[in-house]
């Protein structure tokens, strides 16, 4: 009866599954009753269940501040999963899940809520008759992380020899290369590295999953995929909305720590990554850590010729006239926080010398979009004359991860008459008209890789340190005495004169 | 998820293959061009050509599955119904879209659907016309519900995947010994397998955690409740835990409804035991594995997913729920279509073991 310890150390019965096993685990959430548990991670969880993916034992304690019973927090779930979930909840499935909240209300620096916390753990354990695995999710104010985190260690809720402890933190970890060192130094006083799964939703998207694949999956791509053969690089996260109703938070942030410092130099590092000897957690991190740490951090000089900030003013979006930054509801009439942000950027390694890597993001621009376009050099010797056509035409690879997701590759085909003329086309992937299946939510993958331990899809300590050292001396730069000065765009406009001057003569930002 | 709205159709009396891809091509590229501004643009599906064979007094009810699987319709649907007596080749086109309700200047994926009704007589040489329907550079699966297995042998040569249900047939042990003959030269999908998934993951799920894992290699007995049509998925799953873990099974005795009978795992024997129960929906109803030491842990269908009991040695006694919603019919065979491009290496072996066991 005796089974060996190879038998034991691997699930035989999980081969050709593709939903795998996930540890009976109970998840808290911090900031339960904010907006993004709201739209986002109630939302997600609950198609977890649908999906069957959720373990035989499961419970969901929320945490905030503001005084409800468990009822009231269910009936706050249901409202928010019945608005914001990608399909229609089944009822039975819905009211079993709900059946399993909790929730706690305490201030995030109350010592005794913790102990409350922890008794109503136990308390979970004891009915599901083991010790469950736990997840901490901190999805409140950036500012609560580094508290919380103390807290935790205080109620020796970071650690059990039972089972396994883990904690979720949200983005921004950190709001300068300061601030996130400080952070990071209490996160590994309390919690070991593998504890930690440092979110960003953009990680979790298919589309950005599908850059490792289609680069190191196709042998096509990947001898052209260096210096010798790319002109530059372009990533751009447009948006056509303006902050809606975050000001608060945007005032205080800009374009640059927003988008830039995480989610664009993800997608940076995931473009230019060397292929990882697997597909395993450490070895993906330590190969897009040599690409951020390959980035020398602009001076003060490169800052004010390689950077662009701007900010909106009134103009007119799909036919509809919207106003300007400074007038949107709870933006300080002085405020000198860029809603644009354009930069460039180089790899310095083997690979990459020279090749200029151009980033934007911006709020009310022309266009919602988010793509990498990796623009070829031109060929060495044109034989066909351009007369009549509007030429050849450098190749252009677009990785688009929204809204139209999938990949497109421009290339030079002949105009159908009797002369050799030639103009651009395009050969498209869509992943709508490739895949039938509908993509799960960013927030149901992390979730559940967070559950199993899976951090592939998270960001590493490393890895956030050093792409705030490529922000630091921009942000210290831009908040010395307005250097570069703050400049406007026109709201649905593609963005400030001054964007097409930084990407240099002779090559243009692909339209929006 | 709404289900497939056809926008162009086309239809013509003793034509050709190439006529039907002719018309086909035609409107799609009517379509793609956009030329009424009021509906979205239609850009086709390029993910499966799907091959229905199906009875011409039956096709209906085909047509209704295939329509309620949405998203996952295949790309292009060539459906052959067969009708006695029936003279030439007759066809129709469409194409349609599922999410039709999307505004100008938004794109719809097209699927396409070609119908042709022929006689029984040509189902022997059904490759020589359906060859040309297909999408080139795509998967093709082949489905015959109604089990007209000529044409799909006719069609083995252009296909890559076979779709089947082997609670269709008219006993598991013809099914399974049918699925197990398909399985030589192409890759099948059997839906009777993919109604044991959801069981096949919970029973995955509940000897996962490292301290309950040894019991893997304890077990004693395995009782599998299913509807009395749905024996091959319970065969199935039976024959999928032989495999997993290196069962060697023997023919199962049929007596009263019950087929039971022993696996020899290493020196010990396995007891497993197959009941018909009344049931609604086809598919499983439980599933019971008992521990040499008496510990027995259940799953059996409850509302909103599965219900877990687990009953250790001492009489202790603890429930539990799996979350899922019932994908119903219309999702087995939604996942079907998604299925054939994928790849399962345990299909093979529990059939192998299962029909052993039939």
């Amino acid at each position: 009866l005796t089974a060996t310890a190879t038998q034991l150390r691997d699930n035989p019965l999980v081969e050709g599954l593709e939903r795998l096993p996930v540890p009976n685990t109970t998840l808290t959430i911090f900031g339960a009753t904010g907006d993004l548990a709201r739209r986002k991670l109630l939302p997600a969880i609950y198609n977890l269940a649908h999906d069957g993916v959720l373990p035989e034992h499961f419970y969901l304690i929320g945490v905030a501040r503001g005084q409800q019973s468990d009822e009231e927090f269910r009936d706050f779930a249901r409202e928010a999963i019945v608005e914001f979930s990608r399909r229609e909840p089944d009822a039975e499935v819905l009211d079993g899940l709900l059946s399993r909240l909790r929730y706690l209300a305490f201030s995030f620096d109350d010592a005794a809520g913790y102990v409350e916390l922890r008794g109503l753990i136990d308390e979970l354990d004891d009915e599901a008759g083991r010790p469950l695995n736990r997840v901490y999710y901190l999805s409140t104010a950036p500012q609560y992380f580094g508290l919380i985190v103390e807290e935790l260690g205080a109620a020796d809720l970071n650690e059990d020899e039972r089972c396994e402890v883990r904690v979720i933190i949200e983005k921004p970890f950190g709001s300068d290369l300061a601030s996130a060192e400080l952070l990071q130094r209490t996160v590994s006083s309390v919690f070991r590295e593998r504890q930690v799964f440092r979110i960003d939703h953009y990680l979790g998207k298919e589309t950005v999953q599908n850059i490792m694949a289609f680069r190191f999956a196709n042998y096509l791509f990947e001898p052209v995929w260096n210096r010798n053969y790319i002109d530059n690089i372009q990533i751009t996260a447009a948006e056509d909305i303006g902050i809606g109703s975050r000001a608060g938070y945007y005032d205080g942030v800009g374009a640059l720590r927003d988008l830039v410092e995480n989610h664009m130099l993800q997608l940076l590092a995931l473009v230019c990554m060397e292929p990882p000897a697997r597909f395993e957690a450490n070895k993906v991190r330590d190969e897009k850590v040599k690409v951020l740490q390959a980035i020398t951090p602009p001076t003060p000089a490169e800052v004010a010729q390689d950077t662009v900030r701007a900010q909106y003013t009134a103009g007119v979006v799909a036919g509809e006239w919207v106003p300007g930054y400074l007038e949107e509801p709870g933006v300080p009439e002085d405020s000198t926080t860029e809603t644009y942000a354009a930069l460039r950027l180089e790899v310095d390694n083997w690979r990459w010398a020279g090749v200029p890597i151009f980033l934007r993001t911006g709020k009310r621009l022309a266009r919602k979009v988010t793509e990498i376009v990796v623009q070829l050099k031109p060929v060495p010797h044109l034989a066909f004359a351009s007369e009549g056509s509007v030429g050849v035409q450098p190749n252009l690879l677009i990785m688009s991860v929204q809204p139209n997701e999938g990949v497109s590759v421009s290339l030079e085909a002949k105009i159908p008459g009797p002369r050799m003329r030639i103009r651009p086309v395009n050969m498209e992937f869509l992943y709508g008209t490739s895949f039938l299946s509908e993509s799960p939510e960013a927030y149901e993958r992390l979730i559940l890789d967070a559950m199993r331990g899976d951090a592939t899809l998270f960001t590493r300590n490393d890895e956030t340190l050093a792409q705030w050292a490529i922000i630091e001396p921009i942000l210290e730069s831009w908040t010395e005495d307005g250097e570069p000065r703050l400049g406007t765009y026109k709201a649905g406009s593609p963005g400030p004169a001054a964007a097409d001057a930084l990407i240099g003569e002779g090559r243009r930002w692909r339209g929006l | 998820m709404e289900g497939l709205v056809m926008e162009e159709v086309w239809r013509e009396e003793a034509t050709s293959p190439a006529r039907i891809e002719a018309a086909l091509r035609g409107m799609t590229s009517r379509r793609g061009g956009a030329d009424d501004e009021s509906r979205p643009l239609l850009v086709p599906a390029r993910v499966l050509n799907l091959v229905a064979i199906v009875a011409a007094d039956r096709r209906d009810e085909i047509e209704n599955r295939l329509r309620r699987v949405g998203r996952l319709h295949p790309s292009r649907l060539v459906l052959c119904v067969v009708q006695d007596g029936w003279r030439g080749m007759t066809a129709r086109g469409g194409v349609g879209a599922v999410d039709a309700g999307h505004g100008p200047g938004r794109v719809a994926v097209a699927y396409e659907r070609v119908e042709i009704t022929l006689d029984p007589r040509h189902l022997s040489t059904l490759d020589t016309i359906v060859d040309l329907l297909l999408v080139p550079d795509l998967a093709t699966m082949v489905w015959s519900p109604h089990g007209y297995d000529e044409g799909v042998d006719a069609l083995r040569r252009l296909t890559q995947v076979v779709l089947i249900d082997s609670h269709d047939g008219p006993d598991a042990a013809k099914a399974l010994a049918r699925a197990t003959d398909l399985v030589h030269d192409t890759y099948v999908v059997d839906l009777a397998w993919l109604r044991s998934t959801p069981w096949r993951e919970r029973v995955a799920a509940l000897f996962d955690p490292i301290d309950v894992r040894p019991d893997l290699y304890a077990i004693a007995a395995v009782s599998v409740r299913h509807r009395e049509d749905s024996l091959a998925a319970a065969l199935l799953l039976c024959g999928w835990l032989c495999a997993r873990l290196g069962w060697r099974p023997a023919r199962l005795a049929a007596a009263r409804g019950t087929l039971s009978g022993h696996a020899q795992a290493g020196p010990r024997d396995v007891e497993i035991r197959l009941e018909a129960v009344d049931m609604e929906p086809p598919g499983l109803d439980g599933v019971t594995i008992e521990m040499v030491s008496g510990a027995v842990i259940s799953l059996d269908r409850a509302a909103g997913g599965l219900r877990t009991t687990r009953r250790e040695a001492g009489g202790l006694e603890r429930l539990g729920t799996l979350f899922g919603a019932s994908r119903g019919e219309a999702g087995i065979l939604g996942e079907g279509v998604r299925q054939a491009l994928l790849r399962d290496p345990s299909y093979r072996p529990a059939l192998r073991c299962a029909q052993i066991m039939a």
